[in-house]
């Protein structure tokens, strides 16, 4: 059966991290802890994370309830920011927002997102780029960096403990 | 006719140009046939001018194109007179006509409005506002497992206190057919208004306001294959006639002071300033094509189509129904979730094969939380569809449960 690009963001990849998520724990040391929720698909993820003594991300992990690209991407996330600065994570994240909005296209730069970049797809389906947003979003906005933000990041270490954060108001989000 | 013969696609130039689309959300929007096109197009080259307003014979036809569209829209509704069809934007908006002309005009504190769970958001927030202004109090009627509302739920919820009822005519979440006499009467014999929301029933059947017994009812011209942008809001004249305006400007005036306004007549006194009158125009068109294709046929064929994907569902054993397992009880619209994938994915992925449904919460919230449910997949059907678009479905949702199990 024929697909387009928008059956190719289920890949391999993507599912391996659905079905067998590595971050999808409970953190009970958690520094920092922040809620996403969109609220027109009902994708609800909690992200947290703890810090080293040097400052970098220790560990991080997600909870929450979403679809395959909200869920796989916040998988793929935790990975790639273990070992660097809550600050370095946000620049990451705007990166990650950039790509799957169709803003950064060049292949050296995205090869940054490691594994994520694999989401690159989502740009052509732009119903779909809030869910694969949200926990990036959701970590931006814990080092206190929104991911429209293109600026130089300002991040320090997220003070937010549990407060939540709102992906609203994207022309494109499937609404009812 | 069966449905593996399909004489309608060739009318609607979309459905033509993308001949591979298996186009299952009618219920959203329906598809447009060339001679609503032509219509809003020949509006706009031949008659345009602002209704009502000119005394010259270009503005004197662009009034009578809204007059001769006002006239059918009251025929295909079985209204006695033309005059009691108000044109607004959409549903959303007639219903919001009703709900606070009805609330300003009736409510009171301790009073009661009766509106069913399944509502679309379009008629429940405006009835939820209504009565949170006036300190009444909204109930909610609740359906049995075949996704109707029973006679003992209305003799339960419809009583002394109840001001206004207001029901959908068919569910465009569950497509159940609501008893829409039998909670006209118990409105009435409580001396209630009945309010029904049409959006989702009258492109599926015949529909005669007084044979339903409303008060007011509500219909959206887009999902009957006119313009987006034209709602219609019907009401028993001596009703339309006791209730106040809810936009207030041009031409729905009789005269102005500096201090005062009277208003006009119905149906301009709910009509404030310039209409979509291409639009309405278009609509017109719409009718006549419905009316040519027949909604006998429209009734007889969809049934079909909605039997044949029903049946094509339960041969996937991953495929949950929302609602009622009978197909009979499906008007149209059949909602269903794939255990374990979220209906968004399941959307994106049957995107991926050409097949368009609607995935998420239908503007029914307050239904998919009652039912336990976040979100649910929706396809639904129009006379325009045939049994290719119902494959189309089933295979892509085998191909889907494919994409995240693999072949076991």
């Amino acid at each position: 059966m024929a697909t387009t690009s928008g059956g190719g963001v289920y890949s391999p990849a993507l599912l391996e991290h659905v079905s067998n998520p590595d971050y999808h724990v409970h953190l009970d040391d958690a520094t920092c802890t922040h809620e996403g929720v969109n609220p027109s698909c009902g994708d609800d993820l909690t992200i947290s994370y703890s810090l080293a003594p040097d400052g970098t991300i220790a560990d991080a992990a997600w909870e929450g309830t979403g679809c395959a690209v909200s869920q796989g991407s916040a998988d793929m996330m935790c990975d790639l920011v273990i070992g660097r600065t809550p600050a370095e994570a946000a620049r990451l994240a705007r990166l990650f927002g950039r790509m799957v909005r169709g803003e950064e296209t060049d292949a050296d730069a995205l090869a940054e997102l490691d594994e994520a970049s694999c989401l690159e797809s989502i740009s052509h389906m732009p119903a779909r780029v809030k869910c694969a947003e949200l926990a990036w979003r959701t970590l931006a906005e814990m080092a206190g960096t929104p991911t429209d933000d293109d600026g130089a990041p300002t991040a320090g270490e997220g003070t937010l403990a549990d407060e939540k954060g709102t992906n609203g108001g994207s022309p494109a989000a499937p609404r009812g | 006719m069966s449905i593996d013969c399909n004489p309608y696609k060739a009318d609607f130039p979309l459905l033509v140009g993308n001949p591979g689309l298996a186009y299952l959300d009618s219920a959203a929007t329906a598809q447009r046939p060339t001679c609503v096109l032509d219509a809003q197009r020949r509006f706009y080259e031949t008659m345009n001018a602002n209704p009502l307003r000119g005394l010259y014979s270009l503005s004197v036809a662009a009034t009578d194109a809204i007059a001769d569209a006002r006239a059918h829209v009251a025929r295909f509704i079985g209204a006695p007179s033309a005059d009691e069809v108000v044109f607004c934007r959409n549903a959303s908006e007639a219903l919001n006509i009703a709900a606070r002309c009805l609330g300003d005009t009736l409510l009171s504190e301790g009073d009661e409005v009766a509106i069913t769970v399944m509502e679309h958001h379009s008629n429940l927030i405006p009835w939820q506002q209504a009565c949170r202004r006036a300190g009444a109090k909204l109930v909610y009627l609740r359906p049995d497992e075949h996704g109707h509302i029973t006679s003992a739920e209305i003799a339960e919820k419809v009583g002394p206190r109840t001001k206004v009822v207001s029901c959908c005519h068919v569910s465009n979440v569950l497509g159940s057919v609501q008893p829409i006499r039998e909670l006209a009467r118990a409105a009435h014999a409580n001396g209630a208004t009945f309010v029904v929301d049409a959006a989702q029933s009258a492109p599926h059947m015949a529909i005669d306001v007084s044979e339903l017994g409303c008060d007011l009812l509500a219909l959206s011209a887009h999902k009957l294959m006119g313009p987006m942008g034209v709602g219609v809001l019907w009401g028993r004249r001596d009703l339309l006639d006791s209730l106040p305006p809810f936009l207030t400007g041009g031409e729905m005036i009789d005269s102005v002071t500096e201090t005062d306004a009277t208003w006009a007549p119905v149906p301009e006194k709910f009509e404030a300033g310039t209409q979509d009158a291409a639009g309405i125009y278009a609509f017109g068109a719409a009718l006549d094509y419905l009316e040519g294709v027949g909604l006998d046929a429209v009734e007889a064929r969809e049934r079909e189509l909605v039997d044949l994907l029903m049946d094509g569902l339960a041969t996937l054993p991953f495929v949950d129904i929302v609602g009622s397992p009978d197909a009979s009880d499906h008007v149209g619209v059949v909602s269903f979730n794939v255990e374990g994938i979220h209906p968004h994915d399941v959307a994106s992925i049957l995107d991926a094969d050409h097949v368009a449904i609607r995935a998420g919460h239908h503007c029914a919230q307050p239904l998919l939380t009652w039912m336990g449910i976040q979100s649910c997949c929706r396809a639904s059907v129009a006379f325009y569809n045939d049994a290719n678009d119902v494959d189309a479905l089933i295979r892509g949702l085998a191909h889907v449960w494919e994409v995240f199990h693999g072949n076991d």
